[in-house]
């Protein structure tokens, strides 16, 4: 079966249980996101995927691509609501580009570039969130935690071991580690678990290696996002 | 060393006069002076106004993040912080840095010693000097300058751009790179870099040297005022090399007292705290450090250039030891303690530079060799770096988790806190007291500020022309006279 779809007047054709997002992709359209990964289900929480279909916003990422659908995705109206979302995201958190080691390496900041963000908008929240230190090879900075849910996903799912977790809703909603301390040194997490090198932001990091790399030759340095989404399917 | 206008007696009796901002400085300051009925200078103040917590919020943060997030607190000596922050680090990990990345870090540094004396000398004081403290102030800015000294002007631009182009081959960027990490570098020079900086450097050799050539000048053609304008005694203070050489990357603690006669010397930069004390007073910021043994009174010191080319027993390259030598001269014997002779300093220390790069060019540790050592992990750091403005501590404590548990920084020009406000009064005694002031004679006042090249936030860089309102007070507080500049 399947069928074809129409991507920004585009022809995009798709299999049966593809998403818009994972069909646009094959057919080398980039959909910005970030709780989307290759690896892993859909999620659908941070809404960066956002597309426009039939007059409604969808969520590209889980919604399965039907046969003369006709979806606008890189278009003014929808490029602006995800600088929207993206705004939101920077002023909840504590993210602080200039000295942030993962800065170059972020996809948070790489979709800012990406979707022109100029400023943050909105009123900073500037939230109290204590790193966690306690683990002696990897460092939690919980400043720029943006919910996307792939560490607890990635633990649970892959590892096998539910280390991560949000906790508390709306405005009090945070991620918090599955010890009864509460700290990662007291979990059996290991630097070589994969939901150690899955967060799309700087909260999980290896610890003692943050500037290895200079800044300005890294990932999103030398091309954008979208770019690297799509040469190497990151 | 009088400290006598630093608080009046009768101090709601008397008129105030403030100059706020201090203008082709970094940061914001402002001046302060109480003036009698007649006029006669009583108090004379310099504040530093602005509050930065980098102290505060650098704990709880690990320490590999120290040197890219500290060296934020300047945009004009960033590599300075980001050396000193790196080299505490060093210590913390036990890390003895390779050939290599010391010598990286090293042309990064001379690259900032060039680009920012450059950068003081011609943008922000050479308006003073070569049209004079009370010229049009219209003119009196680097602009002016352009259009009356051309060639000046160009290349004391081009200067500082060469030194901007060291620190991006080395740091990455030209402000705020991220090349020193804990226990090294984590990149070499690349090869084409090395070649275009070669290709310039005799250049810059040649107007380093014409650049300590215009001080002198200036020197020659007034030597009434510039042997005398704040001119006072004072202990100095900075880093010298084992065999007594400047070295303004790395070295021990030397004082010497106002005579020129070495006080301390030989102290490692682990033991600073066994030297220095800080006071605070209630009118500024900042704090004032001193030479413990000498008490606040009698113990505070000068950073900086002149103080550097004073305190080493020679400077390591021949132009700039030559020029040294004939600075040393002019003091027939005695050390040279006027304001202005701190631009003829640092224009040696801007050759020194020059001729430093030079040399580390011709270096093949740059291109290859390792980069990172590993040592023994201990939990507390100091570094210590020559700055441009002076001498820079960082001293760190962290804890067995990898996080900041103290910081504390002594930047350059908060040694230099007493000195600018003796500075400040000896000028005021000297030039405004008793005299109707005009914005030309209340420029003196700056004038000698800005010999110090102060970095007053340490972040803010404000160049050229910048605001100026000038309020006359009576007793009562009632505004009688405001000069405004746009």
């Amino acid at each position: 079966m399947g069928g074809k779809f129409l991507f920004d007047g585009q022809p995009v054709p798709f299999e049966d249980g593809q998403t818009i997002l994972q069909a646009a992709r094959a057919a080398g359209h980039y959909i910005p996101h970030l709780c989307w990964h290759p690896d892993f289900p859909p999620h659908g929480s941070c809404k960066l995927c956002i597309v426009k279909v039939g007059g409604r916003h969808v969520s590209s990422c889980a919604l399965p691509a039907r046969d003369g659908m006709e979806v606008e995705s890189d278009t003014p109206e929808i490029n602006g609501e995800r600088r929207a979302l993206l705004q939101m995201l920077f002023v909840e958190g504590n993210h602080f580009c200039p000295s942030c080691e993962k800065s170059g390496n972020c996809q948070l900041q790489a979709l800012a570039y990406e979707l022109d963000m100029s400023s943050a908008r909105f009123a900073h929240f500037y939230p109290d969130r204590p790193v966690d230190a306690s683990h002696p090879d990897v460092l939690l900075d919980f400043n720029r935690c943006i919910f996307c849910e792939l560490c607890v996903r990635a633990s649970r799912d892959v590892d096998h071991k539910g280390v991560f977790a949000l906790t508390d809703r709306g405005i009090r909603k945070h991620l918090v580690v599955n010890a009864e301390s509460g700290r990662l040194a007291d979990t059996d997490f290991a630097v070589g678990d994969r939901a150690a090198d899955i967060c799309p932001v700087g909260v999980i990091l290896r610890k003692r290696v943050g500037f290895a790399v200079p800044i300005g030759e890294r990932k999103y340095d030398e091309a954008s996002i979208s770019t690297v989404a799509m040469e190497k399917g990151e | 060393m009088d400290s006598s206008l630093e608080t009046a007696a009768d101090r709601e009796q008397l008129r105030r006069v403030v100059i706020d901002p201090v203008s082709r400085v970094e940061g914001h300051g402002k001046v302060t002076l109480l003036l009698d009925d007649d006029d006669h200078v009583r108090e004379a103040r310099l504040h530093i106004v602005e509050f930065r917590g980098f102290e505060v919020f650098i704990q709880g943060r690990p320490y590999w993040e120290v040197p890219v997030m500290v060296q934020r607190l300047c945009g004009i000596c960033p590599v300075s912080h980001h050396l000193a922050a790196s080299k505490a680090m060093d210590r913390v990990l036990g890390v003895p840095v390779t050939r290599s990345a010391e010598k990286l870090r090293r042309l990064m540094h001379y690259g900032q010693i060039l680009q920012s004396h450059a950068l003081h000398f011609f943008h922000l004081s050479s308006p003073d000097l070569l049209f004079g403290f009370e010229s049009e102030v219209g003119k009196r800015n680097i602009v002016g300058v352009a259009g009356a000294y051309p060639e000046v002007a160009r290349q004391g631009v081009l200067l500082r751009k060469f030194g901007q182009e060291v620190i991006r081959a080395t740091a990455g960027k030209r402000i705020h790179g991220t090349g020193s990490v804990p226990g090294g570098m984590n990149r070499h020079l690349g090869v084409e870099d090395r070649d275009a900086l070669r290709a310039e450097i005799d250049l810059m050799v040649e107007w380093s040297r014409a650049a300590v050539e215009l001080v002198k000048r200036l020197h020659r053609a007034d030597p009434a005022l510039y042997d005398e304008f704040g001119r006072f005694r004072a202990n100095v203070m900075s880093l010298v090399r084992a065999d007594g050489a400047m070295d303004l990357y790395h070295g021990a603690l030397r004082f010497r007292d106002a005579d020129g006669k070495i006080l301390v010397d030989k102290v490692p930069d682990q033991s600073y705290r066994s030297l220095i004390r800080e006071q605070v007073k209630p009118w500024s910021y900042m704090k004032f450090p001193y030479l413990e043994q000498l008490g606040p009174d009698e113990g505070w010191y000068q950073v900086g250039p002149l103080a550097r080319v004073q305190n080493c027993d020679f400077i390591p390259t021949p132009l700039a030891e030559a020029e040294r030598r004939e600075f040393i001269d002019h003091g027939r014997g005695e050390p040279v303690r006027a304001t202005l002779a701190y631009h003829w300093a640092r224009m040696i220390e801007l050759l020194h530079a020059a001729e430093v790069i030079r040399d580390l060019l011709g270096d093949g540790d740059l291109l290859e060799g390792a980069l990172l050592a590993e040592g023994v992990r201990g939990n507390e750091g100091v570094g210590i770096i020559e700055a441009p403005r002076g001498t820079l501590i960082h001293h760190y404590q962290v804890g067995d988790d990898d996080l900041v548990t103290m910081c504390n920084l002594i930047v350059s020009t908060t040694h230099n806190n007493q000195a600018m406000n003796t500075a400040v009064r000896e000028v005021a005694h000297r030039y405004l007291d008793g005299r109707k002031l005009t914005e030309g004679l209340l420029n003196h006042i700056e004038v000698a500020i800005r010999a110090y090249d102060p970095c007053l936030s340490c972040a803010t860089h404000a160049l050229g022309k910048m605001p100026l309102v000038l309020e006359l007070a009576d007793a009562g507080g009632e505004v009688v006279d405001r000069v405004v500049r746009d």
